[in-house]
């Protein structure tokens, strides 16, 4: 059993931690620079602290089962609840979660990008972070809908104000991009509502629908299901981003500050894939079969899209945001199969994306303060200029291409392997085909990920930076990377750290895939 | 009433006095006598105590808001004059909207009369004539009463919407408001005589049970598509919205909000009654009207509010595409039970309360760029940081992003389209959902604007807010947050329920 004060209050505790904070910061004046740094350190580091003694207090030895679970009306009338849990699938994202934005705090310590204004960005901040955490725990549709929607508009102004020179551009296209999904998404989750016993609970949900007879409703169709099916699909797709849907992701993470990308591509592109593994999949099985070859396809032209359009960057930012692209086709294509090893391998993809992506939008952060330039042609040596920073990306490229041994690699090769041999109704050839595709993607990875570190880090300072004086790795650098460059070598040799977690959810997950198809 | 009359020509028995129920009526009698105050006290107050008057008129609203409260309380329904004249729990949910909307508009309006050289007596008189007008309203279910009540609530305001009469575009605002609703009214009167004839009562109850039963005759159907296209004018949808963009532009701004809010909610209380009561039997003449209206609003309003520059005239047009999402849900009149009411009822609470605040900040701000263009809100953000939040609030509020009350809105006119669970239902959803899209787009340009832009001129003098604006940004803010997040908007919508509907 897990303790009491934890299971009434701690995953509440955490989400809403950091909001409070924002308010406590709200009173403060904007010229208090230091006691908003404190505050907002604090909010997290708290919210942070009770995170780790829940994660501390699972029974690791039930995944499958919500845990830490508060069920309470909320809003009656429509019948939404306030439904917070976790289990083993959402204890590596909040995990990541908690990690991530205190180091982002930590990194923007002593340079925040113009125009400054700390009590702004960190409010901004942490309103993002009571978004996404409590994304990862909600179990209601309508509370979750909200937590999703609620990342929005910090990350909106975060680009918008904090960014490089198209800000406003690759802001507001961000936000059009993701509310059309989310408008779709509602509608779904309405007509979910509707045909599923009326109600937004996920687990009830996923309950009637399979079992239309036990909960006194009427079998759903298989057309209508493929049809609520597409609304999420929207919703999540743009959101992860699946082909052809991610043309906001290269702007939105080319143009945002440093932080706003880390946050961006470790932690808000998992909200999409998050969302299929928790929303979609289990409520509408049969539905996520008749799609899964499609994502499939999609998820396979994301990863070689994505890597060929990487090889024609000219800009080192640009070059990362579409490596995302390709990396998140990996993720996708593993869902795409419906086997809890697919699955699995989904899961650490996220993980180990976020983690190692992060960490190579934090490195072009900080070439960007040194050199002013991301340009790819401009930089160089930056092994004799910078020799620890160049190391640095060096070993965070090499995990990104998915080097054995770090975390890449167990978020790559498992979903290639996956793909030999796809869940219960769905094609094995075709399945096959995205695997050789897929296999394919990791080659081109290797190219400009190599090509990347050969062009910015090897060779001789470009002239215009010879005589510069560039500073090395300094200290709020050192505290926000190490946990992220030890975590990428502790899961890249022990990555059961991740598997052991969320096997057994998964497995439960694709289980009920495989049941509702009859295999 | 009629039948009173009737009584009257035959001669038997004579005159009987109706029944009074004084309680029922305590609210229209307080604000009646409030407003009879103010006049009188704007005879013999000095120039320089002209203060006072708002003062009074913000204090009646308040008073009157008592006996809405104790009303509730007592939660008995009461029905007077024939049932002519309900006290219900939907009349008094819209009542505490009108007074409490009425009460935001006169603090907007405190600062704005007194300093612009206006005749401040017979503003606040006109402006709590209307307001009586809304409350009388909430209660009327009979042609006659709603009429009336009408005609009291638009006469006082095409008035103050040309009160601005130095101004060539005050005139315009005025003068086309006024022409434009004295043609609607006749539309919806020769609607009316059409109804009276069918069913042979001005009532609501015995319009609905006349039009039961057998097929529509073309009577009918001309009848409803009249009495919709007259309330049509009043919610400013489209294609009966064209006076709104200029009489917006051109009324005092706190007058554009009242207008915008509780003259709109009015048109939609009158709306509802008459389709929900008067026209119960006859949903598949009023389904594909609203259909239409609601498509068409949404759509053009957004498309249009897209392209404007000044921001009172993209809040008319986005008001015209709210009036759109509100009028979803009767699209699917009679397929959802009462979800059509309570939707509704919910949908104008928030927008009530976000359409007002975006409305207050306007008016903040132009007190010192003197201006509602979109370019004069540039570098809001950096010297008055707490408008640019307030508003950014707002305008999200306004496009409906969570956690801010506008999703709940959006989100119970979505849930009612989708209950009815038809194609064309569906198809409205898709409607709504890709207009919500296109309505974000023109709501973040004024925030990029705020944030984004610097300011024009490197003018950053910080911009003086009068106790009574940050009052009325008190109020509004503290409304759409809380509303987003309590189930208090949808609670009392789906409190406010008609008596008529459970048969009286």
């Amino acid at each position: 059993m897990n303790n009491e004060f934890l299971t009434d209050w701690g995953l509440t505790l955490m989400v809403f931690l950091p909001a409070a904070g924002a308010l406590v910061m709200l009173l403060i004046p904007k010229a208090e620079e230091q006691a908003h740094r404190w505050v907002s350190l604090v909010a997290v580091l708290a919210s942070a602290g009770i995170g780790v003694a829940v994660l501390a207090d699972f029974s690791y030895d039930r995944t499958a089962d919500l845990q830490f679970v508060v069920d309470k009306p909320w809003i009656d009338v429509i019948n939404a609840r306030y439904f917070v849990g976790i289990d083993g699938l959402s204890v590596p994202l909040v995990a990541l979660t908690l990690l991530i934005t205190p180091l982002c705090i930590v990194y923007s310590w002593n340079h925040f990008p113009e125009p400054h204004n700390p009590k702004a960005f960190l409010i901004l901040l942490l309103v993002l972070q009571t978004g996404m955490l409590g994304t990862f725990v909600a179990q209601d549709l309508i509370l979750f809908f909200v937590f999703f929607e609620v990342v929005l508009l910090p990350m909106y102004f975060l680009i918008g104000v904090w960014g490089a020179e198209q800000r406003q551009y690759a802001a507001i296209k961000f936000f059009l991009f993701t509310l059309f999904g989310s408008a779709l998404m509602i509608i779904s989750f309405l007509a979910l509502y509707f045909v599923g016993g009326e109600t937004f609970v996920i687990p009830e949900l996923a309950r009637n629908i399979s079992e239309p007879a036990a909960a006194g409703i009427e079998a759903v169709p298989l057309a209508t299901q493929v049809l609520i099916f597409g609304g999420m699909f929207m919703g999540f797709g743009i959101k992860v981003p699946i082909f052809p849907f991610h043309t906001w992701l290269p702007d939105a993470h080319t143009q945002a500050p440093t932080v706003g990308s880390v946050i961006l591509a470790a932690i808000l592109l998992k909200l999409g894939t998050y969302g299929f593994i928790r929303v979609a999949l289990p409520i509408l099985p049969e539905a996520a079969v008749e799609w899964a070859p499609y994502i499939g396809a999609l998820a396979v032209i994301g990863i070689i899209y994505g890597a060929l359009a990487c090889l024609a960057q000219t800009d080192m930012k640009r070059l990362i945001a579409f490596s995302s692209v390709s990396h998140m086709g990996f993720v996708m294509l593993g869902i795409a199969t419906l086997t809890d090893f697919g699955l699995n391998a989904a899961v650490m993809g996220m993980v180990a994306h976020g983690i190692i992506t992060g960490m190579l939008f934090f490195l072009a952060g900080s070439v960007k303060e040194r050199y002013h330039t991301l340009e790819i042609r401009r930089l160089g040596g930056i092994l004799v200029k910078a020799p620890r920073m160049g190391w640095i990306l060096g070993f965070t490229a090499m995990a990104s291409l998915g080097l054995p041994g770090l975390a890449g690699f167990w978020g790559e090769f498992p979903a290639i392997l996956s793909a030999y041999d796809p869940g219960a109704g769905l094609s094995t050839v075709t399945f096959r085909v995205y695997m050789v595709i897929a296999a394919l993607g990791t080659v081109f990875a290797a190219g400009y990920l190599l090509w990347l570190y050969q062009r910015t880090s090897f060779g001789v300072p470009t002239d215009e930076f010879e005589d510069e004086a560039i500073a090395d790795v300094q200290v709020p650098e050192w505290i926000a990377w190490v946990p992220m460059l030890v975590l990428i070598l502790v899961i890249g040799v022990y990555p059961n750290l991740v598997f052991r977690v969320t096997d057994d959810q998964l497995t439960s997950v694709a289980q009920m895939v495989a049941s509702a198809v009859g295999g | 009433m009629l039948g009173t009359i009737s009584t009257l020509a035959q001669g038997d028995g004579g005159f009987v006095r109706p029944v009074i129920d004084w309680h029922a009526l305590a609210p229209e009698l307080v604000l009646t006598a409030v407003l009879c105050i103010v006049l009188v006290a704007d005879l013999f107050l000095p120039e320089d105590r002209k203060g006072l008057l708002p003062s009074l008129a913000g204090l009646g609203l308040l008073a009157a808001l008592i006996p809405v409260l104790t009303l509730a309380v007592d939660g008995a329904d009461r029905s007077m004059f024939g049932g002519a004249y309900v006290v219900d729990n939907f009349a008094l949910v819209v009542k505490a909207l009108f007074l409490v909307a009425g009460y935001v508009t006169v603090l907007q309006s405190t600062n704005y009369i007194a300093e612009g050289d206006y005749a401040e007596g017979e503003y606040y008189f006109l402006l709590l004539s209307s307001i009586l007008g809304m409350l009388v309203m909430g209660s009327a279910r009979d042609l006659v009463t709603i009429f009336v009540a009408l005609e009291l609530l638009s006469i006082p305001a095409y008035l103050l919407a040309g009160w601005r009469k130095r101004d060539p575009k005050g005139n315009e605002a005025g003068a086309k408001y006024y022409l434009m609703g004295v043609f609607a009214t006749g539309v919806l009167l020769y609607g009316m005589s059409l109804l009276y004839g069918v069913a042979g009562s001005t009532k609501l109850s015995d319009i609905g049970a006349g039009l039961a039963g057998g097929e529509s005759v073309p009577a009918i159907t001309l009848a409803i598509v009249f009495c919709i296209a007259g309330f049509g004018f009043k919610v400013s949808a489209v294609p009966f919205h064209t006076w709104a963009p200029d009489t917006y532009e051109g009324a005092p701004t706190p007058i554009t909000a009242f207008l915008s809010v509780s003259s709109k909610a009015a048109g939609f209380v009158a709306l509802l009654q008459l389709v929900i009561i008067g026209f119960a039997e006859q949903p598949e003449v009023v389904r594909p009207l609203m259909w239409v209206l609601s498509a068409l609003s949404m759509t053009i309003g957004n498309v249009v509010a897209l392209r404007q520059t000044n921001v009172v005239r993209m809040l008319a047009y986005s008001g015209i595409s709210q009036a759109g999402f509100m009028l979803a849900p009767l699209a699917v009149v009679g397929q959802i039970g009462d979800d059509t009411l309570t939707s509704i009822v919910t949908y104008l609470l928030i927008y009530a309360a976000m359409n007002l605040g975006a409305f207050t900040v306007v008016m903040a701000v132009a007190r010192k760029t003197g201006s509602a263009e979109v370019s004069s809100f540039g570098g809001l953000f950096d010297y008055a940081p707490s408008l640019a939040v307030l508003m950014s609030l707002f305008l999200f509020s306004l496009a409906g992003i969570p956690p801010l009350a506008g999703w709940l809105a959006k989100f119970v006119a979505f849930r009612a389209v989708i209950d009815a669970d038809t194609g064309w239902a569906y198809a409205l959803a898709v409607v709504m959902a890709v207009n919500s899209v296109i309505a974000l787009a023109y709501y973040a340009n004024i925030a990029k604007e705020m944030w984004m832009n610097p300011a024009p001129g490197g003018d950053e003098r910080p911009v003086r807010v009068p106790v009574s604006l940050t009052a009325a940004l008190a109020i509004t803010a503290a409304f759409t947050l809380v509303f987003g997040v309590t189930q208090w908007a949808t609670e009392l919508g789906d409190m406010a329920s008609f008596v008529a509907s459970i048969g009286m």
